[in-house]
């Protein structure tokens, strides 16, 4: 680290106008936060913390609002997702990093992750106009068809199948998430070194057991990161799901029903609330998520820095 | 079944579910993108290049409203965050290199760049369209510009940091002043690989419209006045297709089209030009 710099004059105001740059990141996560609760300062004092968080209430015209049908749909979808999602990507992850001929563990990767950069409102209208018909007409009532005699399972499905509905959001926003599971779990099961699964493979085992007993080990640090923030992506995804999930304000115990999660019910009824504490209720909403999903990112970050040592030592 | 038979079975049906799993990737990239592909061609047409939208409900028009206002918005977010994204790395790879606070910003932009878009559409809401009293093409800009500070802030200091640190002691020995060292040999060394971090957040936030729904809102007409609410072709095709109209629909579609073959090429090019022409450490 040269200390010359601080002597010329040219180079103090470069560093510090870097430095500036620098700190806007820091600025904006203070200046997000302040806001946030200052505009929701309303709602915090009618609702309160507990009362805003565990009420059912959403009802623009009696004025009274509560954040938990919002919650309750996006941890079901999140976790409906995240379901589908993880087996894909692990499965993902070991094509590309152990079966996968050489010549083609490059494109493959490249194309999985091209479902990353595809913009999530293509994937919110391409689920409204082609996979919502085909989830009501075709998987709902197969699913329904093949639950209908199992207790507890056939709740799940009750309902006329729609197509506008928590699970074809689920189906939809796990599409979203698979790529940034498969590549952090690929680069981990990457960064397993040869000697230890050549060791293994020495004393006769099987590709699947070098996998599940060598690879996923060593690497399990790194995918688990990779899981917490595909679920931190999938907390905040709006547009995604804003198309197929019907912004209905109640608790579904129906995987058929339509529900709202926070990022719906934000981009629906954002530009149209007519009164103050509308308002200030959508911004302790955001508030609510914007806190959620930091402390996940945080949680993963704290993962992947973890597994980032491991690796390194 | 022997020990050795059940050991092969079993590595055979996990081997062929992977198998599954990396075709059920592909599937889906070839169904979505050739949804939208069929879908868009379908409805390419000259005039909606070049005319205004129809009133709702009647046929024809064109977009070329929500087009320049997509570029006008992009544009003036890239020349606002892509600045503030590359010196920031800057520092946090030269000036404050292996420090704790440059390790803390890094981790803060790594959050940062996950972190809902729709959260900074309330924020920029709350700062700029609030007090205003009306949407604005810069307040769609500038949120689109926060979510791009981060992902360039990251790219740049990674690929500063790949460049060798011999380069920059080389320039020193010259007696040269450490800005010229970071300007004329860093970010020369460095030129490609910070490029591809503008590509990518430029295809990052094209595709953004949770952050526009309430910052720059929508326009039917054609309006180049940042100052004023701009159209982009993210909320229109928000807009378009949940409404009732097919001639909507057909316009949604092709305006996806658009978007998205932009998006891939920006990706693409982005990738390619990273290809093995940085410093390899």
């Amino acid at each position: 680290m040269p200390l010359q710099y601080k002597k010329n004059p040219v180079d103090f105001i470069f560093s510090a106008t870097t430095a500036a740059a620098s700190f806007s990141v820091i600025i904006f996560i203070i200046g997000i936060l302040y806001v946030l609760v200052t505009e929701s300062s309303l709602a915090i004092e009618k609702f309160g913390i507990v009362k805003f968080l565990t009420s059912t209430d959403w009802d623009p015209v009696k004025e009274s609002f509560g954040a938990l049908t919002n919650i309750y749909g996006t941890v079901i979808t999140t976790f409906l997702s995240l379901l589908i999602a993880i087996p894909v990507a692990l499965g993902i992850a070991i094509f590309v990093t152990e079966i996968a001929p050489n010549f083609l563990k490059g494109p493959i990767g490249a194309a999985i992750e091209l479902l990353a950069a595809i913009p999530s409102i293509i994937y919110g209208m391409w689920g409204l106009f082609t996979l919502s018909p085909i989830m009501s007409k075709y998987v709902e009532p197969f699913l329904k068809e093949i639950t209908a005699g199992v207790p507890f399972v056939n709740v799940l499905f009750q309902g006329t199948p729609m197509g506008i509905d928590i699970l074809t959001a689920s189906v939809i926003l796990s599409i979203m998430i698979v790529p940034f599971t498969a590549s952090i779990s690929r680069d981990s099961f990457n960064l397993t070194p040869a000697i230890v699964k050549e060791s293994a493979y020495a004393i006769g085992a099987t590709k699947w057991e070098v996998i599940k007993n060598v690879v996923i080990p060593y690497s399990k640090l790194g995918v688990f990161g990779g899981i917490v923030l595909s679920l931190g992506r999938a907390i905040g995804e709006t547009m995604a799901v804003a198309f197929v999930l019907g912004n209905n304000h109640r608790i579904a115990t129906s995987l058929l029903d339509a529900a709202a999660t926070i990022t719906v019910t934000l981009a629906n009824e954002f530009a149209e609330a007519d009164k103050d504490i509308y308002l200030s209720s959508l911004f302790y909403l955001a508030l609510a998520l914007f806190v959620m999903s930091f402390i996940t990112l945080a949680i993963a970050k704290f993962f992947l820095i973890k597994a980032e040592r491991k690796y390194s030592r | 079944m022997t020990r050795e038979q059940r050991r092969k079975v079993e590595g055979f049906i996990a081997m062929t579910l992977s198998t599954l799993a990396a075709l059920t990737g592909l599937f889906w990239l070839v169904f979505i993108l050739g949804d939208v592909l069929v879908h868009g061609i379908k409805a390419m047409d000259l005039s909606l290049f070049t005319n205004d939208p129809a009133p709702a409900g009647i046929e024809g028009g064109g977009l070329r409203n929500a087009f320049v206002g997509q570029l006008m918005i992009t544009i003036c977010a890239t020349l606002i965050g892509v600045p503030i994204g590359v010196l920031g790395g800057t520092f946090l790879a030269e000036y404050a290199r292996g420090s704790k606070l440059s390790r803390i910003i890094s981790i803060l932009s790594d959050i940062m760049v996950s972190v809902p878009s729709i959260v900074i559409g309330t924020f920029i809401y709350a700062v700029l369209v609030k007090p205003l009293g009306h949407f604005s093409g810069w307040a769609g800009a500038i949120a689109l510009a926060i979510i791009m500070v981060p992902v360039v802030l990251r790219t740049t200091e990674d690929m500063l940091t790949l460049v060798p640190w011999t380069l920059r002691e080389a320039a020193f020995a010259l007696g040269a002043p450490y800005y010229k060292v970071i300007i004329q040999v860093v970010y020369r060394g460095a030129s490609a690989g910070i490029l591809t971090g503008i590509l990518l957040s430029i295809a990052r936030v094209a595709g953004e419209t949770a952050p526009l729904l309430f910052t720059s809102f929508n326009n039917s007409f054609f309006s180049v006045d940042m100052n004023r609410p701009v159209a982009s072709l993210t909320v229109t095709i928000f807009q378009y297709a949940m409404g009732p109209y097919d001639s909507w629909h057909t316009q949604a579609w092709a305006a996806s089209l658009v978007i998205t073959i932009s998006i891939l090429m920006l990706t693409v090019i982005g990738r390619l030009l990273i290809k093995g022409r940085h410093f390899k450490g």
